[in-house]
């Protein structure tokens, strides 16, 4: 983690994980070596957009357009960051 | 109050397909069955894609191929093939032994998501002993070539007596090879480990050596590193949950098809696991005598049948409890409140009298050892 994070930090989804849907428990899931995280909606839309392009604040601008709403920066970051301790997502530098 | 505790109801989500009893090394606390050899009938690639297609449709998600050496199959990149498309997570687990760039590179085409591989000790005398094969160089370089292809590495390190004092050295081995994840797996005594296990199980005073030293490296290398430290369950006061609970997650077949509700419960007496020869998956998981047998707590003798902590352990591990008891309904006897608990002291005082004496002989996992061993003794 030497890249700190800031407004203008482009994240991308690690490599070394997969992030998909399952059909059999209606949910999407990280999937990692003999392991699986279930997520939950709003954390599986946050980390789809985790895509090397978008920065943190265009991520925050996205979401609180699709769900028509405003305030939601805290909770983005507060997932953000508990997904980059456990190497789901990395900061492009 | 007995039974109302709720009893986890599922689908597999685990599917560990043993391709191969075949393999190269002759690890002596190898998990396969002592009888492996008389199992030959090795299921073929058709009905290995039909267990993948029928384990995934029911929403199996991460698939272990694992042996023996899964590697000696011939048809391994088209079941990762067959595998990847149906979206599961797929994992080899091999001795590395055998495992060339070239193969590196097909498997990866093929869709394969990671490579977990085993070194058996820090330095090449002791580990090429363990493994009963000249095969540390190649490993190493298995390991750096799993790295440079972009996969992520499972590096797993099985622990015992013989190389628990190298904890320092293991460590530093992973480190050194850029694993992302390291398994520290004391041993478990099944199969061929619970045969030389008065030559593998360290003293009290070794595991916890060992354990500070793996706890330290946990803290210094957090966010590079993961540690997966497997607990040495004679060690401990309470049974592990076995397998996350009978017949709840975790879905095994053996290479000649026999579908096990965990990859050592083909010892249990009399329980009968179907094959996926003669019965579809569903009919398996949902209404198979075996994978019913120990679901929920009614089978359960005490202390476990009004134990509050029944839902947390389901009374620890059948394979375990028969080993040690010779009864598979029976309490865990690594629990502190098992009857029997002083079997499992009785196992500790063995080998600490067996480890005085330095040329207490191992039994390594070959076909003639496993020939030899097989006929029924009582």
């Amino acid at each position: 983690m030497a890249t700190p994070l800031d407004n203008s930090s482009r994240l991308v989804f690690s490599p070394l994980h997969r992030l998909q849907w399952e059909e059999s428990q209606r949910k999407y899931v990280i999937l990692y070596p003999e392991g699986m995280v279930e997520l939950n909606l709003p954390a599986a839309e946050i980390l789809k957009l985790c895509d090397g392009t978008r920065t943190l604040d265009v991520i925050v601008v996205e979401l609180e357009q699709t769900f028509e709403t405003s305030g939601l920066r805290d909770d983005i970051l507060e997932m953000i960051e508990s997904a980059l301790e456990n190497g789901w997502i990395r900061i492009l530098s | 109050m007995a039974g109302s505790e709720s009893y986890p109801s599922g689908t597999p989500r685990w599917l560990l397909a043993e391709l191969t009893y075949s393999c190269p090394l002759q690890c002596p606390y190898c998990s396969n069955p002592i009888d492996y050899a008389d199992h030959t009938h090795e299921l073929s690639t058709d009905e290995w894609r039909r267990v993948f297609t029928e384990a995934r449709a029911m929403g199996a998600v991460q698939l272990g191929l694992s042996g023996g050496e899964p590697l000696i199959r011939k048809d391994l990149p088209a079941l990762v093939e067959h595998a990847r498309e149906l979206g599961y997570y797929t994992n080899l687990i091999s001795s590395g032994y055998g495992l060339t760039e070239e193969k590196i590179v097909e498997l990866k085409m093929a869709g394969l998501d990671h490579i977990q591989i085993s070194i058996q000790a820090p330095e090449k005398t002791l580990n090429n002993y363990l493994a009963g094969t000249d095969s540390y160089e190649q490993k190493k370089t298995a390991a750096q070539l799993i790295k440079q292809h972009g996969y992520p590495m499972v590096l797993c390190v099985v622990i015992h007596r013989h190389n628990i004092h190298l904890m320092h050295e293991i460590l530093e081995m992973a480190v050194e090879l850029g694993a992302d994840y390291l398994e520290l797996a004391n041993t478990q005594y099944y199969g061929w480990a619970h045969l030389n296990r008065d030559a593998l199980l360290p003293t009290r005073e070794q595991f916890e050596t060992a354990e500070a030293i793996a706890q330290e490296y946990k803290e210094k290398l957090r966010g590079r590193m993961k540690i997966y430290y497997v607990v040495p369950d004679y060690y401990e006061d309470r049974p592990k949950a076995c397998m996350n609970g009978w017949g709840t997650t975790f879905l095994t077949i053996a290479p000649d098809g026999m579908a096990l509700p965990c990859h050592e419960a083909r010892i249990l007496p009399g329980l009968n696991c179907p094959n996926v020869r003669q019965m579809s998956l569903r009919d398996i998981w949902e209404t198979s005598e075996a994978f019913n047998r120990f679901r929920n707590f009614d089978w359960m003798e005490e202390p476990c049948r009004t134990c509050p902590e029944k839902s947390k352990d389901f009374g620890g591990c059948r394979c375990q409890a028969y080993l040690l008891t010779g009864d598979m309904n029976a309490t865990d006897p690594v629990c502190s409140l098992s009857p029997q608990r002083d079997k499992v002291e009785q196992a500790i005082n063995e080998a600490l009298t067996a480890s005085l004496d330095p040329a207490e002989p191992l039994i390594f996992r070959n076909s003639r050892n496993s020939k030899t061993l097989s006929k029924p003794t009582d």
